[in-house]
């Protein structure tokens, strides 16, 4: 597929500005991109777990959304859009409806990780014809920055805050983009903000026009949560990808594919720096700490390797 | 024409709505509702009707896709019992706020713990309160009767609410009775197309559904939502008007069974109403004036009618197959209780729990309410107001 980097982003916004919320918000940057996806003239809808996205972009009587739009609770936006692309089934089968519908949902990583993992494994396994996208900011950020099972090992946070007694999350993330190819649906894919946007747009414009299910990925920093500075975002992403703590891939019909390899693969320290959620780790005495979490990133992206070599 | 059949609860159900042939139809199984979308699912199969049906894996899941469909512009319902309807309450509550008019066949069974799959009525019980109209059947006859006329009172223009239509595990779903079935024309043009005026699949307008919504205007939502339900009333009395044209056969906001004349009334919901009318029939032939009245719209609850019907009795035992842990009865002594009070009732009333779990109600058991609302009368004194009915203490 061919990428124009001026004439994407020229594409009229799905997304209108006047929602709520915070600048530099990487939710918001993935939804807007995302949606760039869509072919023009294509009718969507889309769907929305409860979150800051859902809380600051339809309040009511005001909607940013210029599609059709749906939010229904916090754990169950796999299954209502289940629901919507089974309307559309069954009103195109009985010849109500003319018009080509896209069906795309957004969660966050609390929506899609943790309370929704089951509503999203069902509609995954059920194989409807959507794209799920998991805006993935590694903990629930609207109701203030509790941990969630996408938290990476050690963060700080107000559920794993650090203390005399404590390092932050004792966990490690999980890996949810490996949970759902095993769910053997025809396209999955992490990516991030990397360079002209290229890889999410591409990624975004197969899982959408691939038949069937399709689940994105998406780190998408926030601000507040791993207290960065604004407008560093670009660089943070960046980061997550060269240290091999984020890696870009996709996973098509069930084969594994590597989008990028650094040259040279960054200590995890350059990514984790940036963030105060991680500042403990930079006293001296916690130096085991930033080695274990050194050790995860190594074994994964061993393991991606691994998949993406057979 | 009528069809002649014998049939039990969840067929006759299941037929219903291969007649009325939704478009979207997401379900999960638990018993004793199990069999609705099991028949349902063999009539997709078999081309019988061209819904999609959606087997998900949760029962929060089967009403969140039905309101996924209903939202995008399709006539869609769900199937359930107990712990299914409890695994869906959040759900509930959405479902009415967004004012879809999606159907719940539910086969009423008791909450866990301890689990049990027998009937009482705790689980819609507890769902009062979520917005839903409420139809309960004492049989199978009245579960097919209130499945066909459903969707014209939910889809109502001044009603737009969920509907909830409840028949007794096993006591009904299971049991295999004589039947009335309509012809499948008759059912089709009797609930209609649906024409939904806004959806998310209309091509001419957008629509965003199920928004953030604060003090604001939250408020105005929930008055919003009442009135829907104040309307649901007089709805329910024109539909069943046209479904006596149709069928013969006559419904209300409640059943009254020897009533008129009655010095002593039982009011109850569901299938222990046939099991009443025959300890009515023996102690009416003994010359005793006791009757019933049978609640058939539970939500809204049609207060002024029932205190109406009662108004000249002198003992009501009011009966609840269900706890309400209020240390005052269940919730249908609450509502008739008040009702009562607020027509300046003088009449005496007891409520009874009887039936959980599916414990057995026999007609001695119901002679004997009867018997005690007697003494009562002659006491002039309604002793203790809270009773148990059949259980062991």
């Amino acid at each position: 597929m061919s990428y124009n980097f001026k004439e994407t982003m020229n594409k009229p916004e799905r997304l209108a500005p006047g929602h709520r919320m915070c600048a530099g918000c990487g939710g918001t940057i993935a939804v807007r991109n995302v949606l760039r996806g869509l072919h023009e003239g294509d009718k969507a809808v889309i769907g929305n777990a409860t979150g800051c996205l859902e809380v600051s972009t339809f309040t009511y009587p005001y909607t940013a959304w210029e599609d059709s739009y749906i939010h229904n609770a916090f754990e169950n936006a796999g299954a209502t859009m289940s629901g919507v692309e089974g309307a559309y089934k069954a009103l195109k089968r009985k010849g109500r409806l003319d018009d080509t519908y896209k069906f795309i949902t957004f969660g966050g990583d609390g929506g899609t990780y943790d309370i929704g993992l089951q509503s999203l494994s069902g509609a995954m396994e059920r194989n409807h014809d959507m794209v799920y996208v998991c805006y993935d900011n590694g903990a629930y950020m609207n109701t203030g920055i509790q941990r969630s099972s996408a938290t990476p090992m050690y963060a700080d946070t107000t559920t794993t805050p650090v203390g005399s007694k404590s390092n932050g999350k004792p966990q490690n993330r999980k890996d949810l983009a490996s949970v759902i190819a095993a769910h053997d649906i025809p396209y999955v894919a992490q990516t991030t903000f990397v360079q002209n946007f290229k890889d999410l747009h591409i990624k975004s414009e197969k899982a959408i026009y691939t038949s069937g299910a399709a689940f994105l990925n998406i780190m998408a920093p926030c601000p507040r949560g791993w207290r960065y500075n604004t407008p560093d975002i670009m660089e943070i992403c960046k980061l997550g990808v060269e240290t091999c703590y984020w890696p870009l891939f996709e996973v098509v019909e069930g084969k594994w594919i590597l989008n990028y390899q650094p040259k040279n693969k960054l200590p995890i320290e350059d990514f984790l720096k940036k963030q105060g959620r991680f500042k403990h780790l930079f006293k001296k005495e916690n130096e085991y700490l930033i080695e274990a979490f050194q050790n995860e990133v190594d074994r994964r992206w061993e393991e991606l390797l691994f998949r993406c070599s057979r | 024409m009528a069809k002649r059949d014998r049939l039990s609860g969840n067929e006759a159900v299941a037929i219903a709505l291969r007649q009325i042939n939704p478009d979207v139809f997401p379900a999960f199984p638990i018993t004793p509702s199990t069999e609705i979308p099991q028949y349902f699912a063999s009539f997709v199969a078999n081309g019988l009707v061209d819904t999609e049906f959606i087997p998900v894996e949760s029962e929060h899941s089967s009403m969140s896709a039905a309101i996924g469909a209903s939202a995008a512009g399709a006539r869609s319902l769900t199937a359930t019992s107990s712990c299914g309807l409890a695994y869906m309450w959040e759900e509930l509550y959405i479902a009415a706020s967004n004012r879809l008019p999606l159907a719940l066949a539910l086969v009423n069974r008791a909450l866990s713990g301890p689990i049990n799959i027998n009937c009482d009525h705790s689980d819609s019980m507890g769902a009062r309160d979520a917005g839903w109209i409420q139809i309960y059947a004492e049989n199978n006859q009245e579960a097919y009767d209130n499945m066909v006329q459903a969707y014209r009172i939910s889809e109502h223009k001044d009603v737009r609410l969920p509907i909830m239509i409840c028949q007794d595990g096993f006591i009904t779903s299971h049991a295999v009775e004589n039947i009335e079935l309509l012809e499948d024309v008759e059912v089709k043009d009797f609930v209609g197309e649906y024409e939904p005026e806004d959806y998310l699949l209309n091509s001419k307008c957008p629509l965003a559904v199920g928004p953030y919504s604060v003090t604001d205007y939250y408020m105005e939502a929930k008055r919003n939502q009442a009135e829907g339900m104040r309307c649901a009333k007089q709805v329910v009395l024109e539909v069943a008007e046209e479904f006596a044209a149709l069928s013969g056969r006559q419904y209300g906001l409640f059943e009254e069974y020897c009533l008129d004349d009655a010095e002593r009334a039982v009011v109850m919901i569901g299938s222990a109403a046939g099991t009443t009318k025959d300890a009515i029939d023996r102690l009416r032939a003994a010359g005793e004036k006791v009757g019933l009245l049978k609640i058939r719209l539970y939500r809204p609850f049609p207060a002024e009618e029932i205190a109406g019907a009662l108004s000249h009795v002198k003992a009501v035992a009011v009966m609840d197959r269900a706890e309400g842990y209020s240390n005052q009865g269940g919730p249908l002594g609450a509502d008739v209780m008040a009702a009562m009070f607020r027509a300046r009732s003088k009449a005496f009333a007891v409520n009874y729990v009887y039936g959980l779990g599916g414990r057995d109600v026999r007609v001695e058991d119901m002679e004997g309410v009867f018997a005690d609302l007697k003494k009562i009368v002659e006491d002039g004194d309604a002793g203790e107001t809270y009773r148990y009915l059949g259980v062991r203490e």
